[in-house]
């Protein structure tokens, strides 16, 4: 299984990626020998296995709905690289 | 380390009760031994110098007022994957450089309530992706038995320095064998608990339904200390196992006639490097020797755990790291044009070559057309893989065979093809595909470099898991052997 360099192009859009263009055909190279390796699984029959998402056989816990936590909102933008008047900082999106 | 201090968790927390040293000693003698050692393994991150003298001070206080847990006092590294809230939490990625955490990890939560050091956050691959610690944005970590040799990964930071003797203890995480390849390359004991056991909340995620955090340490009785403190249901983890607290090392010191070791043939075969595969026939004649019955068990689908485990891992991966936007938190690009160059940019200076190779990877199989030819393909197998447990454990207790198929490996060796890497976990993605508990011992040595020994449990098993490798190692020596040029001549 190999991939091309437009795939590789498409993926890196698709994961928000900024990749430069001389590196696309090495990515395309080594995402295809990852690509081979895990290709071993088609060597396998897995007609009406059911697929195992998880470790635990077990239904997702539910919690009562109510409020566990204040506001954090200084404590968290402490991290966030731009923020003015306690709003996250981004280029402009509407004109 | 020394003639001053005992090694084992066991003996100092002892020592510290009796009052034959303070904490504080022990403590400054520790980061004294990173100062001297530490520039040439690299295996911490940060080292937390005044923090972790008032926490050795608080421990001291407790312990005169006997108020002290079983571990107040002793001190421990921590792998730099756990968040803190008072110190950088950088998960060896230049994204999170930056990154001091709102809040503390469950298992930082309980090792600061157990009234433990933290020396420092070690050093591990980027976002616990890779094999060999050498995807770090701090550089490299050096084995201390060859420090031209990688110590494993991704937690060989904690491994290099409890092997060197910079802290007696830390903890690591296991996605696909990052607890046991690093202990088994470093000549140290590391468990991999059950999944579900350790909380996930505030451990940083690389794959969510693989991932769990576990000791790291000299000897099995020194794991099932740690186990003690870091286990336990959190409900903030929503897949944390809502069991009751149990004594991890209640079956230490207690004779092992009625287990029965299976030996799976598949682990054996001609990818084990030979000598390697002689020293676990003894381990397992030693075994044998203690009153355990051994036989040989077939997981037939074994050489299919890497190929599954890789498509699962990176396609969490690709989602969970989804989350760097450069906007919350983390690196963010200068002169961003618009929202998706700033995406695109601070994603890419971000993240290393191998995050960003997962990445692709991970959305490739999760992309629409691909999806059920690997991720519903890979989920197939996964239960192909555990049913190979399921019917092994209907038989045998344990599993035994080695950690890694070979030693550690020369740094670089490795980097004009990274899937190369990806083959020196083939003993250990299974465990994690399957979400049993696991853990590597010392059991001999190839050409002066430390061979690992891996057992594996049934769910929920780590007592007796603990058990059995603890009376190995009350009949053999291997994991008292200490690396000589890092150790020579240690704090006094």
């Amino acid at each position: 299984m190999s991939i091309s360099d437009d795939e590789v192009r498409a993926m890196a859009k698709l994961a928000r990626l900024a990749i430069e263009e001389s590196d696309i055909p090495i990515y395309a190279e080594q995402v295809s020998h990852i690509l081979e390796l895990v290709g071993q699984m088609n060597d396998v029959d897995t007609t009406d296995v059911e697929p195992m998402a998880h470790p635990q056989d077990l239904v997702a816990r539910l919690r009562p709905d109510r409020v566990t936590e204040s506001d954090n909102r200084d404590a968290f933008q402490r991290n966030a690289p731009r923020t003015e008047d306690g709003l996250y900082l981004v280029p402009q999106v509407i004109e | 380390m020394s003639d001053q201090f005992p090694s084992s968790v066991a003996q100092l927390a002892a020592g510290l009760r009796d009052g034959e040293y303070s904490s504080v000693e022990l403590t400054k003698a520790y980061l004294t031994r990173i100062s001297e050692h530490d520039d040439a393994l690299n295996s911490f991150i940060t080292v937390c110098d005044e923090s972790a003298l008032a926490q050795a001070r608080a421990a001291d206080a407790a312990i005169a007022a006997g108020a002290a847990n079983n571990l107040c006092g002793v001190p421990y590294a921590n792998k730099d994957i756990f968040c803190t809230s008072d110190v950088r939490t950088s998960c060896g990625s230049k994204m999170l450089d930056n990154f001091i955490a709102p809040y503390d990890a469950g298992v930082v939560e309980r090792l600061n309530a157990a009234g433990m050091v933290m020396l420092g956050k070690t050093n591990m691959d980027e976002f616990a992706m890779g094999s060999s610690n050498e995807t770090s944005f701090y550089g490299r970590t050096c084995n201390p038995w060859d420090l031209s040799r990688v110590p494993g990964g991704s937690s060989g930071g904690s491994a290099a320095a409890v092997a060197a003797s910079l802290a007696p203890i830390a903890t690591g995480t296991d996605t696909g064998g990052s607890i046991r390849q690093p202990a088994a390359f470093c000549g140290i004991s590391g468990l991999k608990p059950t999944y579900g056991r350790v909380s996930r909340y505030g451990m940083i995620a690389f794959a969510s339904s693989l991932d769990q955090g576990g000791p790291m340490g000299r000897t099995a009785e020194d794991l099932a200390l740690l186990m003690n403190v870091i286990a336990g249901f959190d409900e903030r983890d929503s897949t944390s196992l809502e069991m009751p607290d149990e004594d991890f090392g209640r079956l230490l010191n207690k004779p092992i006639e009625n287990a029965r070791i299976g030996v799976p043939s598949e682990y054996f075969g001609p990818d084990l490097d030979a000598e390697i595969g002689a020293l676990l026939e003894r381990a397992i004649a030693e075994f044998e020797k203690l009153g355990a019955t051994i036989c040989e068990v077939s997981l037939p689908n074994s050489q299919l755990a890497i190929p599954a485990y890789y498509v699962i891992a990176l396609a969490e991966c690709s989602s969970n790291l989804s989350r760097y936007d450069g906007i919350r938190f983390g690196h963010q690009c200068e002169n961003a044009v618009d929202l998706t160059d700033l995406y695109e940019r601070s994603r890419a200076e971000g993240f290393g070559e191998e995050v960003k190779r997962r990445i692709l990877v991970g959305t490739y199989a999760l992309s629409s057309g691909y999806y059920d030819a690997y991720y519903r393909k890979a989920q197939q197998i996964r239960r192909l893989i555990k049913q190979d447990f399921v019917n092994a454990f209907d038989d045998v207790d344990f599993l035994i065979g080695p950690t890694t198929p070979d030693v550690a490996f020369t740094a670089g060796c490795h980097s004009s093809d990274p899937v190369t890497m990806y083959l020196s976990d083939i003993y250990t993605t299974a465990v994690n595909l399957a979400g049993l508990p696991a853990l590597s011992i010392p059991a001999g040595q190839v050409s002066g470099l430390p061979v690992g020994l891996q057992l594996i449990g049934n769910y929920f098993s780590e007592a007796a898991m603990l058990g059995l490798a603890d009376r190995y190692q009350k009949n053999s020596s291997w994991h008292l052997s200490h690396p000589s040029e890092i150790c020579a001549g240690g704090p006094s």
